[in-house]
């Protein structure tokens, strides 16, 4: 007998559907094809539907429309290019992959960063999730029929995004994090930008919950709407803001500390109900204590260097490369050849706006990767999919999945 | 940890892996969820080591939730046969991670529910992560 995995194909619907058309007297069901450039399943999923009436009887998921070859691509680029690459698999959570990816890379070159850059990571990485939940809540907003939150949501995005391009000169594809450091010095003032944006932040978060907690719309489209359950959440390869509304309290940013969070102090919000409004009061909690880091990072900002001291992996300093015929030959060597990373094998995991982002990394000893491995966690999400939908009613499709939060560039890779 | 059935132990930077016989996998993989509490499978992916023989590596990623721990399983299959059994009965989130290995690596998992292609078309013919499959171009 086969194994009951809880994810159905679409050769299940069909079949499902056939067997229904065959008894005279049973159920007449359809099969509805939703996606892939349906504007509610945020990029290219497509569902497979099998309905009686407005109930799903079974949901099939069907990826890889933007499936663009990335994890090959990085074993065709050096170390150090690859960090662009890393930009465009989640691109709603640009530096939270940069920062796996340098991460990874750092553990096999056994790189020790500089204090300043560690926090600036801390920071840039939170102002991410911001960034992220932000797309999140306006576009699940406009999914479930509440247009104005959207226009917020984007306005202060907007100002999030101004911010990533005075570090990187980037709006959305930054690669700010390098190997060994960052791509740059801090920006002029670069201080009051940032505090100008979260001084105001917090009242803008009060302004979304005033939009919608208590609207009678919103917790009537959210409320006991796509519960699934914490076992089959596990056992299907969920990570983050869904598990953490079904009350387990899970963060690599807690769990297994990296780029000093152990040194900032915030709390992990949780919640039980397990529905779609749950999974949206843990990320508008996550907003309020993800505020809270960049606070801290913006105050107690070390100083020092943005690069390691790693001769050969990171660049020279400008300044010397006009003076000093070494160190033009050592940028000159390290942008044409890239630097060699010690054999061996590492996995990295960190928590993106999302769940949990892996980043397995295998080394042969030369100056490109011989292996990138990307887990992403919309890929583990999708999964569950059909466990999700199957037996609710069709309206609850929309705001069912708009919870997952999945972005299709991570999922295909 | 599993010291009857493993190959190889090792501690690199900090990480656990441990490496077993691809025929022990399930053995395997079912006592690590049930003795020592790896309650999640993170991922299962590919290592192609073109032209070395065992060809095929198949690294799973475990964490334990409830002590904090991740584990790396890895098993060798060979490049003329490259199969090995299906991780689903243990853990479901095998299911499309394995469809991903055997998709991009060519791997073929025994007794998975639901065994295609999932990122490239159904009619592609290749292994893209292949290390003789070229990055430009379909042929050399």
């Amino acid at each position: 007998m086969p194994i009951d995995t809880g994810i159905t194909t679409e050769l299940d619907v069909q079949r499902d559907h056939e067997l229904h058309e065959k008894e005279k007297s049973g159920t007449r069901t359809m099969v509805l094809n939703m996606g892939p450039q349906h504007p509610s399943t945020h990029g290219v999923l497509r569902l497979l539907l099998e309905l009686d009436g407005e109930t799903i009887l079974k949901a099939a998921p069907d990826i890889g429309y933007l499936h663009t070859g990335i994890e090959k691509e990085f074993e065709d680029k050096t170390y150090q290019q690859g960090v662009t690459l890393t930009d465009r698999i989640d691109y709603l959570a640009p530096l939270s992959n940069n920062l796996v990816y340098c991460l990874a890379a750092e553990k096999l070159l056994q790189l020790e960063i500089p204090p300043l850059a560690q926090w600036t990571r801390v920071m840039l990485t939170e102002l991410t999730r911001l960034n992220s939940h932000l797309v999140w809540l306006g576009t699940h907003a406009i999914d479930i029929g509440a247009m104005s939150v959207f226009l917020y949501c984007f306005r202060e995005r907007e100002e999030i995004l101004r911010i990533f391009e005075m570090f990187s000169g980037q709006r959305m594809m930054t690669s700010y994090f390098r190997i060994g450091g960052l791509a740059l010095p801090h920006p002029r003032g670069w201080n009051k930008r940032v505090k100008d944006f979260v001084d105001i932040f917090s009242s803008r978060v009060d302004e979304y919950e005033n939009l919608l907690t208590n609207n009678r719309i919103w917790t009537g489209r959210t409320k006991g709407v796509g519960y699934i359950s914490l076992e089959d959440m596990l056992d299907l390869g969920i990570t983050g803001p869904m598990l953490r509304a079904a009350g387990l309290e899970i963060d690599a940013r807690k769990d297994s500390p990296y780029s000093s969070y152990e040194k900032f102090d915030f709390e992990v919000p949780t919640r039980t109900e397990n529905d779609v409004f749950a999974r949206y009061q843990v990320r508008v909690q996550e907003m309020r204590e993800s505020l809270k880091i960049i606070r801290q990072a913006l105050e107690g900002m070390p100083s020092g260097t943005h690069q390691a001291d790693a001769p050969g992996i990171t660049l020279p300093d400008r300044e010397k490369m006009k003076t000093q015929m070494e160190s033009l030959i050592y940028h000159f060597k390290i942008v044409t050849e890239g630097f060699r990373v010690p054999e061996g094998e590492v996995y990295q995991a960190i928590e993106s706006p999302r769940g949990e982002v892996g980043c397995y990394m295998v080394s042969d000893g030369t100056q490109k990767p011989y292996r990138v491995h990307w887990r992403g966690p919309s890929f583990g999400n999708l999964q569950a999919t059909s466990r999700l939908i199957e037996g609710t009613l069709i309206a609850d499709v929309i705001a069912a999945i708009g919870s997952m939060d999945f972005v299709l560039g991570d999922t295909d890779r | 940890m599993l010291e009857d059935i493993a190959v190889d132990i090792k501690n690199p930077f900090g990480e656990e892996a441990i490496e077993v016989a691809p025929d022990n996998i399930l053995n395997a993989l079912g006592r690590l969820k049930r003795d020592h509490k790896f309650e999640r499978l993170t991922s299962v992916t590919g290592v192609d080591r073109y032209p070395a023989e065992p060809r095929f590596e198949v690294v799973y990623h475990l964490q334990s939730v409830a002590n904090k721990r991740r584990l790396r399983v890895k098993a060798r299959v060979s490049g003329a046969n490259p199969e090995i059994e299906s991780a689903v009965p243990v853990y479901r989130s095998a299911d499309w991670y394995e469809r991903e290995t055997f998709d991009l690596f060519g791997i073929r998992f025994r007794n998975h529910p639901d065994l295609r292609r999932i990122m490239m078309p159904e009619d592609w013919e290749g292994h893209p992560l292949r290390k003789d499959y070229p990055v430009t171009g379909t042929r050399y």
